[in-house]
């Protein structure tokens, strides 16, 4: 999203009055129609990676806690999706600059559903075009929706629903909307560290969130010694699968256009999936002699996450050795937590933290075209966007901690976490009488 | 011989492993099976509570030699209540073992336990 914010420019000139009819509107702002449709898939193509995400962690856990974790993402869809129309959009986009954003008229979307303020500009070939307002608000919504739910891996299995509930809304009004305000809605790191569709704004900070909860809430009881064996990785393998396919939205819907750009995220979300699927593959061949589905699959996350920041701005073979990469170093540091010994259980940092890292600063030896200010500066950016994401995210994150756990109960009862949280905490069973696990 | 089995809550299968190790007792069959007891146990669909006739619970089957029925009991006793006991907290069967035999080995008797 290496977009700036432009407000329509009618809106700046008065150019046109209030109320006019649909035929003057399509006059003064013509919508570009190929970009508007591609957006409209985008936005479809991203909320369908929430609940493929839902079905990578559901069947990751155990047998008895695999609807609460499901639940885990589509709440984030339920609460987010009200709190980024009531005043998400207008904290991440809207024109004061600061800590926040902010814009009156992005308060439930009031301004921008119709009257000058719904046509948001873009360019096309050199020509001033329009796509609706309320689709670049949808689409970046979609985003604000899928990062807690990211964050919910790290401490599967073991959390109350209500205190997960507060603890998202929350993250997301004073994480979230801040770092995407300043990545990418005019805020201070605008225009200096590329993150083309959310390495930083997301990744990272969803992974350092998840570092911080998963050492403060504690872990799961009998971890590392009880084996914690995944109790559907048939599930797990369509959601990957899910999330792939949603994340041509994700990165390509970020170029705002549909054009050349959008071809080139495109290409390298592919490549960069691919790359590192095939490289998490080989490496867990050489090393056990026996490649995994599940570790196919963490490469293909590996691989997505890592070309999250770079899709718009690094070619084919740079996202095959950015692919690459990620699978060795993601490999190595789950290797890393196992030796640590903390309880980040379905490996948040170790995937997303990590290879979001890695895409952030590595994109800058394969850019496209190095920046004017010279490849030094822009390395400098790059670390500093991802020093910045890291501190805010771990210190906001440990303080919701804190507060959710002492005022509303974060951490999940002993005995209701015996019992399972499907059972515990929804009255419900996810399967009927399969196996144990 | 006997064969111990135990029908326990499934949220304390975990504790009563655990209780049966520290016991030395490491050898077990653990089924998923559903019944009927005192407790009773209710769902929600949709906004309506249904009560499954049938509650799901965990079932251990233990053969053991006849020194360590009284070890195995007093570990299943020991880890499957809650708290100081409540109903749906499970039942001990002990029955007498006529024969065991291992493939293997085709050893028979207390060798094959």
């Amino acid at each position: 999203m290496k977009w700036n914010l432009h407000r329509p420019l009618g809106a700046l000139f008065g150019l046109v009055v209030m109320g006019s009819t649909t035929a003057g509107a399509s006059e003064t702002y013509p919508i570009d129609t190929g970009t508007t449709a591609w957006m409209l898939t985008s936005t479809a193509f991203v909320l369908l990676m929430v609940p493929g995400l839902a079905m990578f962690y559901g069947g990751l856990v155990r047998t008895k806690n695999v609807l609460g974790t499901m639940l885990h993402s589509f709440a984030a869809m339920a609460i987010i999706g009200v709190l980024w129309v009531v005043c998400g959009y207008a904290m991440c986009f809207g024109a004061t600059r600061g800590w926040i954003g902010w814009d009156n008229s992005f308060f439930l979307l009031s301004g921008i559903d119709h009257g000058p303020n719904a046509y948001y500009q873009i360019e096309v070939n050199g020509a001033t075009k329009y796509i609706p307002h309320l689709v670049f608000a949808m689409f970046q919504g979609k985003f604000a929706i899928i990062t807690p739910a990211l964050i919910a891996g790290a401490f599967a299995e073991r959390v109350r629903f209500r205190g997960y509930c507060i603890f998202i809304a929350l993250w997301s009004l004073l994480v979230y909307n801040p770092l995407a305000h300043w990545v990418w809605g005019g805020g201070f790191l605008t225009g200096k560290a590329i993150d083309f569709a959310g390495g930083t704004v997301i990744h990272i900070s969803a992974g350092v969130a998840g570092l911080v909860t998963a050492l403060y809430l504690g872990k799961r009881r009998g971890y590392p010694l009880a084996t914690m064996t995944p109790n559907n990785l048939v599930m797990t393998l369509m959601g990957a699968g899910l999330l792939w396919v949603g994340w041509f939205g994700f990165n390509a819907g970020s170029s705002v256009s549909s054009g050349l750009l959008t071809a080139q995220a495109l290409t390298v979300t592919q490549t960069a999936a691919a790359a590192g699927a095939l490289t998490w593959m080989v490496l867990e061949a050489l090393l056990h002699k026996k490649a995994t589905s599940l570790g196919l699959v963490s490469g293909i996350l590996a691989g997505l996450v890592v070309i999250t920041p770079a899709a718009g701005d690094v070619m084919p073979g740079g996202a095959i050795v950015l692919g690459i990469l990620a699978s060795i170093i993601c490999y190595g540091a789950i290797n890393l937590k196992s030796k640590l010994g903390y309880d980040d259980s379905l490996d948040v940092l170790g995937i997303h933290g990590v290879a979001g890292i890695v895409g952030a600063v590595g994109l800058t030896f394969f850019l496209r075209s190095v920046p004017d200010h010279g490849f030094g500066l822009q390395l400098w950016y790059q670390i500093e966007g991802v020093l910045v994401s890291m501190t805010y995210a771990a210190i906001g994150t440990l303080i919701l901690c804190v507060l959710v756990e002492k005022v509303f109960g974060f951490r999940l009862k002993k005995e209701d976490e015996m019992a399972g949280m499907d059972h515990s905490l929804h009255s419900e069973h996810g399967y009927g009488l399969l196996n144990l696990n | 011989m006997k064969l111990v089995t135990a029908i326990i809550q499934p949220d304390k299968l975990d504790e009563v492993r655990e209780s049966l190790i520290e016991a030395e007792i490491y050898r077990i069959t653990v089924s998923r099976c559903t019944g009927r007891g005192r407790a009773e146990e209710t769902d929600l669909y949709r906004g309506q509570e249904i009560a499954p006739a049938l509650v799901s619970k965990i079932r251990l089957d233990i053969a053991c030699n006849d020194d360590f029925v009284e070890i195995a009991i007093q570990a299943i006793l020991k880890a499957a209540k809650h708290d100081s006991g409540q109903i749906g907290d499970g039942k001990i069967f002990v029955t007498p073992l006529e024969q065991c035999i291992r493939i293997r080995t085709e050893e028979r008797g207390n060798d094959a336990i």
